[in-house]
This record gives C-alpha cells, structure tokens and sequence, in this order.
C-alpha cells in the first residue's frame, strides 16, 4: 500500500459496480461518506457507523463487508459493488428483491440494502440454507421495522426459487 | 360499501413504495441533494450530567480553515425564545445548553464548517469550563427535599402535579374485601429507528423566514412551538419531510429542538447548514419513552373483581419538560382502567426532571408504563386470591354489550368484544396445549412460564388531552383545546390522472399504498393509477396540527379522510357523467377505468376523459358542479370533546383490543429467557391491508421484546449513559425475534369512516407486561422489572451471590457511582526499584512512556499534569489528565491519585504501586486500580473499557521496562541528585 499522508487528498481507483472509477479522498474518509457524497451512490446506507447494523454492507471482492469500517483509500484496486447493481436492469427486480415485496420484507427500507446485499452473497454461496442457519446468518443486520420474521421468509422462498431457476436452466 | 370498494381495500397488495427502496433509490433525507454552498454542522455535547458552565472557548475552534461559525447559548439566547413548556411551570427549555448542562449529550456548541469531518476537528478545540454538580438520576429520589435542583425557577424537582378522583375510590376501598397494590418502575428504552435525525435549514434574511427540511414526522402543533422560538410569523417558517424516511416510531417527533438549533445555526452562518446525527449522539442525546415509577393499588371483591383503582404515578421526562410533555403521561388518561370495567379511580400524577435526556414520543406512548403496572397487577390480584389469572381477566372485562363503553376516567370506547377475543385466543391459540406442556416442562425441573396480558390500544389522539395536565380553570382561561384534525387532498390533472396529497408523513408504514387502493375503490381505478405524494410542505400542503404520524392515526384518520375526499370528487364526476350520458346520478357506477349508466355497459365514457372536462371544457359542467379536480376533505371526530370540568377525557377516538398469551422458559443457569410461544389476539376494527397489518403486528411485537428482555437507555447513579452504541444498547436481532402467532376479530369503529382502528402500537403495550408476568409464573416472583436480561434473572436465581474478596483500594473510593473499573497486575523490569522509581517521577520520562502523551507538567514535586489521547474502540479523546502521589516511600510504594478529564469523558481513580527488589536485580512491579469512568467513555464502554484500559496500562508498563533497562547503576543517583535538586530549589 501506498504511504499516504494526513493532509492530502489520494487518488483511489477500483472497479464500482463494474465500472472502473477513479475519485479523490482524504486518507481519513470513510467507504460509506465516499461511496455516498462523492460518488453519489446513496443506496448504502448508514445506520450506526460502527459496525453492528449492517445497513451499510457491500460486496468487496465478491465478499460482504460492511463499508463503514471502511477506509476509501482501502478500496484502491479492488472491485466493489452496492445495492444499485443487484437488479438486473432498470425497472426490473432480481429474485431476491422481488420476494422482499412479495413477502412485505420492508417497511421504512433503511435495512434493506444491507440485508439483499448479505443475502445475495449468502444465497450464492448456500444455494439450500434452512431457517436456522439463515438466521444466525441474517443476525448481522438489524432490522428496526419488520421484526425479521417477513425477511427470514422472502430469503427461504427467494433460495426456493433461484434454485428452480437454476434446475429449468 | 359498493362492490369495487371490497375489490382492493382489504387486499395485500404489493407496495408501491417497495421498487425504489429495492434498488437503492430511495430518497431518504441524507440522500437529497442540498443547495450549493451548504454547510455541514456538527454539535459539542456535554459530558457530564450535570454542571455549570463558566466559559466556552471557542477561538481556536472558529480559526480553523473552513470554520464558518461557531454557534454557542449566548447565540441561542439572543435569536430565540424558550420552547413553550405544556404546564404551568417556570421552567426554561433552550435546544442548547444555556449557562448549565443538565444531562449527558446536551448540545453545548454548534459548529458549522465546508464538511463534517472539519466540523468534528473543530469540536476538539473547543474547551469548555465546568464546574460540576451533583446529580440526580431516580425519579423518587429527585422527590426528596435535599435533591440536587435541575431548575433554580422551580422549588423543587417536580414541574407538574396533579390528583384526579373519578367515582368514590375511598368509599370502594373501605368497602372491598381486600387492597392489593404493587410497585413497579418502568425503564427508558426507544424504539431507535434506523436512520437517525436530519436537518438542513436555511435562513432568508431578506424575508426573515425559515425554511427547513427535516424528518419531523408531527405532530404539527410543534410547527407553533418551532416558529415561536425562532421569532418569526408561522408563514415564515415552512417546514418540509423528505420523500422517505428511514423509521422513526415516534422518535423523530424529538428532532424538533434541532430544527431551533440549525435554524439559528444557518442564520448565523450565513448559509444553508445540513447537519446528520450519529449514532452515539442519537443514542444518547435523542429522545425516549419515559420512565416512570409507579405504584398502583387495586380494592378487589372476594372473587377477584375489581372495584377501584388508586393510581400513584411519577413521570420522569429528563432534563427539561419539552414540549409535547407531559403528554406520555396523560395520552392514557382516559384508559386507567385498561379493558376492565372499573368504575372508581383515584390518581395522583406527579411530572418530576432529572439529570438524564428529555423524553418525547415513542412507539406506545405512555401504553407500555400504563399496562406494565396495571396487567402486573392483574396477575398479583390472582397469586394473592388463588385464582387463575385468566378468570381474573375475564371477570372484570367491559361487557360486550357496554359498547360505546364511557370509561370512569372519560374515554369512550367505541367498540369491541373482548370476551370472544379471549375465547378464540384461548381456543385458536392453543392455551390448553400451552398449559399441558408448562406442566411437562416443570415436571421436568425446568423453569417454565405462562403469562396474559389483554390491552386496550388507543389510537387517533385527542390533541386536546394534555391539557388534562392543567387545572379545569387553567384549561378554561387557555381557552378549549380538543380534536384530530385529518387532511387529504385529491387532485386530477388534464390528463384525467389522479393524484393524492396528505399530511400524514409516512415513515415505512406503505402510507402511499393503502391510500392508492382506498381512493382506488371510490372511483373504480387501480391503485398503480393513482399517485400519492406524502412528503410534506406546510407551505403548500393542507395541515393542521393534528397531522402528522403518531398515535396509529393513518388508517382510522388520514385514510378516512382521502376516502371522503374521493367520495365528494366522485360524486361531482358522477353528476358531470349522467349530463352527457342522459341518466341520474344515482344510476352512475365507478368501475374497471370506465363511468357508466348502471346494467348498461355501453352506455359509458372512460374515467379519464370524464375526470380531464373540468379542465378542458369548464363551461360544459352542469349548473350545480363548480369545478372535479381538486377536493381537499376535513375530518375531525366530533366525539373528540375538550376535558370536562371533572377532569374526564376523551383520550383518543378508537380503541383496539389485544389478548396476548405468551409461554416462556427461562434458563436456570444463564438466566436467558426463551419464548416457547407467543400469541398475539388483535381487534382493529376493518383491516385495510393485511400483510401491512401483519407487518405491524410483528414489527412492534419485536420491539416490545426488545424492550422487555434487552434494551435500556441505563445510566450510572451519578448520571453516566451507559448505552451509546449498538453493541450497548442491544436491539433484538433476528435470533431473539420468534413468529409471533397473529389472530384478528373484526368489531369495526363506528366512528371512523373506513370502520379501521390503529394497530401499530398494540404489541408495545402488551407484549413487555405479557413477557413479564410468564417470567414471574416461571420463576415465582413477585417483584420483576424490565428489561429481564440474563444477568438480571440469574441473579434472581441465584440470590446469594458471594461476597467479593476484600480489597483495600476499592475501600477509598465512594462506592456505586459511575461505570466502575477495577484492576491489578504485575510487571517485571530488569533494573533495580530505585531506577524504576526515579523513572516514575521523572516528566520526560513520564511524557516518553504514558500511551497517547502530548505533554508532562510538574505542578509540584508530586502533582504532574498531563494531556493523553486515549483511545477506546470507535471513540478516541484528548484528556486533560493530573496525577497526584501520596504516602511515598521511596523507592518501594506510592498511591496514585488521578483524574482525567476530557471531551468524551472523565474519570477519577486511585491506584497503588509497589516495587520490590527480585533475586537477578530487576523489581516486580505491582499495581491496583479502581476507577469511576463518566461521560461519553462510560456509554460507550460496556464491552470495552475493561479491555482499554489494561491495554493502556500494559503498554505504559511496557514501555517503562524498556526505558529503564540497562540504566539501573546510575538510576538511583539520579534520583538522589533530583531529589537534593529539589531541596536546593527551596527558598
Ligand atoms: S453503518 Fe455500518 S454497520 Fe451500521
Ligand atoms: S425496514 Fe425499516 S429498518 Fe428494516
């Protein structure tokens, strides 16, 4: 890793959703403050800034991380990506966010870019989770609204029919 | 009920709300753009509970690039009034500390700068002058004459006081065959949304008007409170909601002293000023339900039948009494007696401040302190008369013919049967069952409970109850105050689309969907037809001071009103739609997009066309229509009367019903609590959406759980927060959240147009209490407060805890004051006792090996002064630290007396240090040390204090052994010749 030095703005380079970026950041910015305010990608979200809500996680490198444990320069040359590249296309939803609105997975939705960004890791990893190990899974993120039980029920039935997905594929 | 209406209303449909939130494009507060040149505020808070300030300076804060203002109370106090307090008290209420902090977290300075990370860097240098004061943390104990005083207006701690008697208490009492009572003390907890508070204000000099965005969610009778305290006319101040928010639950009802604060805060810059709130300051400083102490008595028959209640409440709101306190104590007034038919009530009411943050609206309000004393005591009537506590229920319910029920304390409940939701509760519930396996599980030695509690859940709020917290005669010189005004306006485009606009400030409730399909059923549309825009503009909108969201008013109030809204629209379409197809109004159907003569189809326009003539040909309406494109309905119950002169209130216009069953069993060892299974029976009248229903239900049940078995916004006994960060404060996850089994009966309110009742805040009230009493049967006792953490109950069961060794230093210290820390250890360096001696009282050697040390002073030969930064987990501060040695016995013994005092805390402790001599000439370091940590370090320091400060004294030990090392011969000359320095030194 580069020195860096306190006063001066770095150059940070990664690939963000696909696309390879470039922006300026003090040593000291937060992923979460970077991705937001500078990049404009406001689906992350910030619920604690200190890694227990979960709200903020993203993938870096194909794994789950929570971004406001996170430094922007930190990212410089890895591949990060957030909730806004999860649906397929625009004004189409993926599998896993069509079943949070089928089951009322939601309510104020602060939480949930968090949890489909945990799920869509998890649920590729464990294409067959059950209820407990999706729940000791899913205990990372807290959810203020739902009382879980909606979520736990859209991640089974999202797992459900991803794998029938793949079986007619 | 036409048939279209059945058609969507009463149906889950998906959310309309739910694509954009999916996908990372909602437009939460902190997501919107700002004007270009805002700036971004950060606030300095008190550390301590209680203090006065004597200076705050600021000067090298304000000079720091990008520094464009720094806001203290003198500004406060020159560009705004106190916030108007609801009772007659003499108390002052600033949103920033004026001249005295009062609770850990109070705003002391703003700063504003080009961004928050230079705002925070600011905040380090400010330095503010305290001088402390004691501090009072318990409601009864703030009672007690020689109590500290919050406020020097008032003569005591108490800021209202009222006694109430309904019926003739003393006259049932004295004939009763028994008095049954209890004690309990309901604790804070908040219901902590996920997104915290934000702001941006900015100020037009030129119009001398506020404009402020924010995600206030009402009531907005606070617009009043806010426009008067920033002197302006209320048309110069305009106050906006984003289009979503991130949860609030009531909570953000408490971020209107923050409008006051980055008002004056842009006003003084300059500039628009944006400023979010963190989760330490939200924890912390961020309101909560009340605690409250109670103690509650019951004259009970032989047969379990309650007669009369005698209610003994203290209200405990914090610092200040902000407005809308006392409210959490008077939104049930008209609901002392719960579900029960009791006809004689006696209360005295007592609203006491204490050093601890001012509290505000929370989901339950007032609900969960009400039925946590009263169901408690329901189930301590039955333990005392051997009876079963489900036949005590059951005997005293209101009957189900009594409906509309006039309560004694003046609520009239408006509908219900609550035998029969017992009934299936009990049957569809599987209470039998329940029961059989209770019995297994003790047989079986386990610890295992069963527990009711049956609530009335009022909703749709009288705003003019907490006038109930004056005097008749105060009440009717301020004139009647009474109501809950609901707005809606429905608009058509020319192109015949429709739109809505309410004032009802969703907060993830699904607000736009439900009202898109009940104004889809008046005119026959989808509920993708119609858009709904919820965000609110006072500048445009039409409001009152009743909107808003809060008190589960949405289904029963907003969405009747858009119903008659729709309803008025459509009948003015219907009278524009029989001109032009030749027949009666009457004979026009609303249904599948089109308008029609009823039984004949093809005699038909589409809606479209006809909802677009008021815009295009206005001269072809019929003489009686003036315009169908705009209706705006006003609703107000006019069963929502003022107090009367007895002090009897109508609370709240509907009132739902909740039997909850819950069988738990709690670990004999860890004391962890397991809920085998929870039942939760709910009558809220009409359902307008189940999954949302549902989804409300099993939100607030999750939150109740919270609340009964984890969460507490503690504080130290000398007014420490204890509980600043998540991993403090625990919130279920969704290991602790089991499926609740949900249950409905349908009695609709005959007093709302869409026959709804509110339901979102039910499980608050019931489920703690219901949590409560299963412990209490598991374990058999008689006496239990919340939150029932592990720790709590294993200490029940354990009662008799051995008694800790004895310890000479802890004996010093004054003992159960602020977060305690405790250690001893041993180091070992390879130089003799009189290096390492001279070293300890050397500055510079002290300034190279304390962790963090910026700078040593000698004040005198044994007092030193320090400036560390200390880091502890996700907080690091600059402490201003001063060390003193007593009883030296060189080079073998010295007690260290210290204190350290800094923006996120202070501590003060004692430690001693022996040095002894080893075989190979090096000495063995022994330490001790007790410890009070305050302030921001104490509420965050659960889980990390501990393990901070061993680190710290392990690396201040470690570097000492290497500083030392090898420089053992001379050392002790050093020390002799620093010493005879000393003596020199002397005049
Ligand atoms: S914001 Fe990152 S875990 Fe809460
Ligand atoms: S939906 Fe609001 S926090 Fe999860």
């Amino acid at each position: 890793m580069p020195r860096l030095s306190a006063t001066s703005r770095h150059a940070v380079s990664f690939v963000l959703n696909g696309r390879s970026t470039t922006a300026d950041a003090e040593p000291r910015m937060l992923l979460t403050d970077f991705l937001r305010h500078v990049l404009g990608l406001t689906g992350t979200h910030v619920g604690c800034e200190h890694g227990v809500c979960g709200a903020c996680t993203i993938h870096i490198d194909g794994q789950p991380a929570r971004a406001c444990l996170t430094l922007a320069v930190q990212v410089d040359g890895a591949s990060v990506r957030t909730i806004e590249d999860l649906a397929p296309e625009p004004g189409r939803l993926s599998v896993l966010q069509a079943a949070f609105r089928r089951h009322h997975a939601l309510q104020c939705g602060f939480c949930t870019p968090g949890m489909l960004m945990s799920l869509d890791a998890y649920l590729a990893a464990n294409p067959e989770p059950d209820e407990a190990e999706l729940r000791k899974y899913l205990s990372g993120h807290l959810c203020r609204c739902t009382g879980y039980v909606p979520i736990v029920a859209a991640a089974l039935d999202a797992a459900k029919r991803l794998r029938e997905d793949t079986a007619n594929a | 009920m036409s048939v279209q209406s059945q058609a969507w209303t009463g149906r889950s449909i998906e959310r309309v709300e739910d694509a954009a939130l999916l996908t990372g494009l909602g437009r939460y507060i902190d997501d919107l753009g700002v004007p270009s040149g805002t700036l971004h505020a950060a606030i300095l808070r008190s550390p301590h509970p209680h203090a006065k300030i004597e200076a705050v300076r600021a000067a090298a804060a304000a000079a720091l690039p990008g520094v464009a203002a720094v806001i203290t109370g003198d500004d406060i106090v020159r560009l705004t009034t106190s916030l108007p307090v609801g009772v007659r008290a003499s108390i002052k209420c600033w949103p920033m500390a004026v001249d005295r902090v009062r609770y850990v977290g109070e705003p002391v300075a703003v700063v504003v700068a080009v961004d928050r990370y230079v705002a925070e860097d600011a905040l380090d240098l400010i330095e503010v002058g305290y001088r402390l004061l004691a501090a009072i943390v318990d409601p009864r104990a703030a009672l007690e004459p020689e109590a500290p005083r919050l406020h020097e207006s008032l003569d005591s701690n108490i800021a209202s006081e009222r006694c109430f008697r309904y019926g003739d208490p003393e006259a049932a009492f004295a004939k009763a065959a028994h008095r049954i009572g209890i004690d309990v003390h309901y604790p804070r907890n908040s219901c902590t949304p996920l997104e915290t508070y934000g702001v941006v204000a900015s100020y037009s000099p030129g119009e001398d008007a506020y404009d402020i965005l924010s995600g206030f969610q009402g009531p907005f009778s606070i617009h009043s409170v806010i426009a008067r305290a920033l002197k302006v006319p209320g048309n110069r101040l305009r106050l906006r909601t984003p289009p979503d928010s991130g949860g609030s639950f009531g909570i953000k009802q408490g971020v209107f002293p923050y409008l006051v604060l980055m008002g004056v805060a842009s006003r003084v810059a300059g500039r628009p000023v944006k400023w979010v709130e963190d989760r330490l300051e939200h924890l912390t400083g961020s309101v909560s339900a009340t605690n409250r102490a109670t103690r509650i008595e019951a004259a009970v028959d032989a047969d379990g039948r309650v007669r009369a209640l005698a209610w003994d409440q203290i209200e405990d709101v914090g610092a200040h009494i902000r407005a809308p306190e006392p409210a959490t104590l008077y939104r049930m007034h008209g609901n002392l007696t719960g579900a029960y038919d009791v006809r004689h009530v006696a209360v005295r009411n007592r609203v006491v401040v204490t050093n601890k943050t001012p509290t505000g609206l929370n989901r339950g309000f007032g609900g969960p302190q009400v039925y946590y004393a009263l169901e408690r005591l329901m189930q301590r009537i039955a333990l005392e008369l051997k009876l079963d506590p489900l036949e005590v229920i059951r005997r005293n319910l209101v009957p189900s013919k009594a409906f509309p029920y006039r309560t004694a304390t003046g609520a009239l409940l408006d509908s219900g049967n609550y035998q029969q939701a017992l009934e299936v509760a009990a049957r569809d519930g599987g209470l039998a069952e329940l029961r059989a396996r209770r019995d297994a599980a003790r047989r079986e030695g386990k610890l295992y409970g069963i527990g009711f509690a049956a609530v009335v859940e009022p909703s749709v709020s009288n705003m003019g109850y907490i006038t109930t917290a004056l005097t008749p005669e105060e009440r009717a010189k301020a004139g009647p105050k009474n109501g809950a005004q609901a707005t809606a306006t429905i608009s058509i485009d020319p192109l015949g689309t429709v739109s809505a606009h309410i004032a009802s400030v969703p907060q993830g409730q699904g607000h736009r969907t439900v009202l898109a399909q009940v104004i889809a059923d008046q005119l026959g549309l989808k509920p993708a037809d119609i858009f709904v825009v919820a965000e609110m503009d006072t500048a445009r909108d039409a409001w009152s001071i009743a909107s808003g969201n809060y008190s589960s008013r949405f289904a029963a109030a907003v969405c009747g009103a858009a119903h008659i809204a729709a309803a008025r629209l459509r009948a003015k379409l219907a009278r524009i739609a029989a001109a032009q197809l030749n027949v009666s109004a009457e004979e026009i159907e609303f249904a599948g997009g089109k308008v029609q003569a009823r039984g004949n189809p093809d005699n038909a326009l589409a809606f479209a066309r006809l909802a677009a003539t008021s815009h295009w040909a206005p001269g072809a309406l019929p003489s009686d229509v003036d315009q169908a494109f705009r209706e705006t309905a006003f609703w107000t119950p006019p069963e929502l009367t003022a107090p009367t002169e007895s002090d009897e209130v109508n609370s709240s216009l509907c009132h739902g019903f909740i039997f909850d069953i819950c069988g738990l069993e709690v670990d004999r060892v860890t004391g962890a609590v397991r809920i085998d299974k929870y039942v939760t029976m709910h009558d809220c009248g009409r359902v307008l959406h189940p999954g949302m229903v549902a989804g409300q239900i099993t939100g607030g049940f999750a939150h109740a759980l919270g609340a009964a078995l984890y969460e507490e916004y503690a504080y130290a006994p000398d007014g420490s927060f204890l509980a600043g960060t998540f991993a403090d404060y625990l919130v279920p996850t969704c290991m602790e959240v089991p499926a609740p089994l949900i249950l409905h009966i349908e009695t609709p309110s005959p007093f709302t147009p869409l026959g709804a009742k509110g339901v979102g805040e039910g499980n608050c009230m019931s489920t703690p209490v219901c949590v409560a009493n299963a412990v209490a049967d598991a374990l058999g006792i008689a006496d239990i407060d919340l939150p029932l953490t592990p720790a709590k109950l294993a200490a029940t069961l354990q009662r008799v805890e051995p008694p800790p060794p004895p310890r000479a230093v802890a004996a010093a210290l004054p003992a159960g004051k602020g977060r305690a820390l405790h250690g001893a250890g041993e180091a070992r360096v390879a130089a003799a006792p009189e290096a390492v001696w001279s070293a300890l009282l050397d500055t510079r050697v002290l300034a190279s090996i304390i962790p963090g040390c910026h700078d040593v002073e000698q004040v005198s030969a044994t007092h030193f002064r320090a400036d560390v930064t200390l880091g502890v987990g996700p907080v690091k501060g600059r402490y201003r630290a001063e060390v003193k040695l007593e009883d030296l016995v060189p080079p073998q013994s010295a007690t260290l007396i210290g204190s350290a005092v800094g923006a996120l805390g202070s501590a003060v402790g004692k430690g001693s240090v022996r040095l002894s001599g080893d075989d190979v000439g090096g000495t063995v370091i022994s330490y001790e040390y007790d410890a009070e940590i305050g302030g921001k370090a104490a509420a965050v320091g659960g889980r990390l204090l501990d393990g901070a400060a061993r680190i710290v004294i392990r690396q201040f030990f470690e570097a000492l052994a290497r500083r030392v090392a090898g420089t053992a011969a001379p050392a002790w000359r050093l020390w002799l010749d620093r010493l005879l320095a000393r003596f020199r030194g002397r005049p």
